[in-house]
């Protein structure tokens, strides 16, 4: 009965005027900018939270506008994966392997159309799953004291990496990186300065929307430099847009399945789309009787990356609004965007301020459908964004993510700590460390480090406090095993490489 | 080679962190932990992970030749002029000439890459300063008066 009490409230916010636009905008800047190659859903979310601010939106709205534009860039991300092979973004890599294949035997249309559908039923199902799940783990939460959240948080950092890092050491240096950032600045418990080197424009710490903008948006230019836009050009034909309901009938418990394993992956702390998806394909090549079609364009092959990222995506929001934990790179920089609108995510949010979760949980609910309206009838039209060349793209990211940085703070100082970030971002892409790690250590790091100082003013400075429930210790073991996993995974979940 | 190298990097940088959260003084009033020890706990992680780095790298990565890293060295340096020009130049000239040589580094086209220039200082100007509202000057303020 309170979920339909909820839910209503939800709805009353999201069918107004001013909301629905801002979802259907999100959806269509969404959709655009994960259809074009290398901009995934990270990349522009951070990019667009500057302006956001500029619109003057309250929370609810802002958070709309974003969320939508995540959803948007995770249905978008498919489109180049199956036109181009090059995925949108990360999480789309896995519908590259079939999706490519079927798109060159001239059923383009029907492998867009098909992931569309699929990418509508993993959205939507995971949607109803954050309705159901979020207020649960929001009660669980209230049981969480600073011991708690601090093992939490290692939780998070450990299980960052998700289970396909190829190094642990270098997902830990990531995290170090951002831990060390978060630092620099006017302590807040006693009022000292750290770590500035007597810079003034420090002393209010690292802006986390600089690093995050300088991360994603600055490194990508110089990737894009490097590899000089070669993927700007049409691969394939797109011929006729028609139905294939005999397809979408014959992968429906593909698509079921899928979610149910996105969703979960995703709900998970670190682990995200990219795993969901990896995870829905090898499940349903697991399962398939016969295994030589994946990899040929075979339809299970498109269904179940789709709908398996696209749960994902909507199961990574469950930690992030529950317990303030994102569970993949866009959760987090949607936490960046609560966090400067001065809300804290957990489970007083759902108290507090329910206008705000359930209005965003009506509005993807909505948003979905607008979705599969732009996905499906009217893929057509975001296909021939892909035609705009990276020469024109690229500059035009770079302006905009200036522009909104500058105009957060007017400070040429944050603009030049941008590209600082961009270029240490570069670096660590050509050393293969994970970038999201610094992110959240740079967003978590201050929580992680009052909660430690909380939990030991409690306990008089005894460190067995740390230790001291059972939530504590299972969230201390999830974290050793979440770390330790992977070095005995790795050649177990061994990612299959798409066909050239 | 390139892991040892940014390994030894974070080792030295760890230690700078280390030595100056020692030089931190607690005051009298701090909670038990004090602002010394996280940094303390955050350094040592930080240096056991950038000796493992040292000892067990991983394979280089394709570094790129030097023509591009020229290319990128350059679109740093655009960028980094970009910064300091945006406030004493306003924005349509910087815009235009910043996002033109950018995209001459990608497409080494004079006629393309001048017309992206054109076209992204304009229609982006239009749509913060319009559409958005952004206090953007246009032209460089000593013009304006």
């Amino acid at each position: 009965m309170e979920l339909f009490q909820n839910l209503a409230l939800g709805f009353g916010i999201a069918l107004t005027l001013t909301t629905l636009s801002l979802a259907i905008i999100g959806c269509i800047l969404g959709t655009i900018i994960g259809a074009l190659p290398g901009l995934g859903p990270s990349n522009g979310v951070a990019i667009l939270i500057p302006l956001a601010f500029t619109l003057e939106l309250d929370a609810t709205q802002a958070l709309v506008l974003m969320t939508s534009v995540y959803y948007g860039a995770m249905y978008g991300g498919r489109i180049s994966s199956i036109l181009l092979n090059i995925p949108g973004d990360e999480p789309a890599m896995m519908t590259t392997l079939d999706g490519y294949p079927m798109a060159k035997k001239g059923r383009a249309g029907d492998a867009l159309v098909l992931s569309g559908v699929s990418s509508f039923v993993g959205a939507f199902l995971a949607t109803i799953g954050l309705m159901l799940l979020a207020p649960i783990l929001a009660r669980v939460a209230f049981y969480f004291g600073p011991a708690e959240y601090f093992a939490l948080y290692l939780l998070a950092f450990c299980t960052l990496g998700g289970i396909g890092a190829e190094n642990q050491a270098k997902s830990a240096i990531a995290v170090c990186l951002g831990l060390g950032i978060s630092m620099i600045g006017v302590d807040n418990s006693t009022g000292m300065t750290r770590f500035t080197g007597g810079n003034l424009h420090l002393y209010d710490g690292v802006d986390f929307l600089v690093a995050i903008v300088g991360l994603f948006a600055v490194t990508e230019i110089f990737v894009f430099i490097e590899s000089r836009g070669k993927d700007s050009a049409i691969g394939v034909k797109l011929g006729k847009i028609s139905i294939p309901i005999k397809d979408i009938l014959a992968t429906k418990w593909t698509m079921l399945r899928a979610t149910t394993v996105g969703f979960i992956a995703g709900v998970l702390p670190g682990a995200g789309a990219s795993l969901g998806s990896f995870l829905a394909y090898m499940s349903e090549k697991s399962l398939a009787k016969e295994k030589k079609t994946f990899g040929t364009g075979d339809i299970r092959g498109v269904a179940a990356p789709e709908a398996g990222n696209n749960a994902a995506a909507g199961g990574a929001l469950v930690p992030m609004l529950t317990l303030g934990v994102p569970g993949s790179g866009t959760t987090a920089v949607l936490l960046a965007l609560l966090m400067t609108l001065n809300i804290t995510p957990g489970p007083l949010l759902f108290n507090e301020r329910p206008e705000v979760v359930w209005g965003l949980i009506a509005t993807l609910l909505i948003a979905n459908f607008v979705l599969l309206i732009l996905n499906v009838p009217l893929v057509k039209v975001f296909t021939k964004i892909l035609q705009v060349p990276a020469s024109f793209l690229l500059p035009g990211v770079a302006m905009v993510s200036f522009v909104g940085i500058y105009s957060l703070s007017g400070s040429y100082f944050d603009l030049l700590l941008m590209i600082g970030f961009g270029v240490l971002g570069f670096t660590l892409r050509k050393l293969k460390i994970p970038a999201v790690p610094v992110i959240l250590g740079i967003l978590l790091g201050g929580h992680m480090e009052v909660s430690l100082r909380r939990a030991m003013v409690l306990s008089n400075g005894d460190w067995t406090y740390l230790f001291n429930s059972y939530i504590s210790v299972g969230l201390w073991i999830a974290a050793f095993i979440g770390f330790i996993a992977p070095i005995f995974l790795r050649s177990y979940l061994k990612k299959p490489t798409p066909i050239g | 080679m390139s892991d040892r190298i940014f390994g030894s990097t974070l080792t030295i940088l760890a230690l700078t962190f280390f030595v100056s959260a020692t030089q931190l003084e607690s005051p009298f009033f701090a909670d038990p932990l004090g602002p010394k020890n996280f940094p303390f706990i955050v350094s040592g992680a930080a240096l056991i992970c950038s000796i493992t780095m040292i000892i067990k790298p991983d394979k280089d990565p394709l570094w790129p030749n030097v023509k591009t890293l020229i290319k990128l060295f350059t679109a740093l340096i655009v960028l980094i002029l970009y910064a300091f020009s945006l406030k004493t130049f306003g924005f349509l000239l910087p815009t235009a000439l910043a996002s033109a040589a950018l995209s001459y580094l990608i497409q080494p086209s004079i006629f393309k890459s001048s017309a992206t220039g054109l076209i992204l200082s304009l229609s982006l100007f239009t749509i913060f300063k319009f559409g958005l509202g952004l206090s953007l000057f246009p032209f460089p303020k000593f013009l304006l008066g």
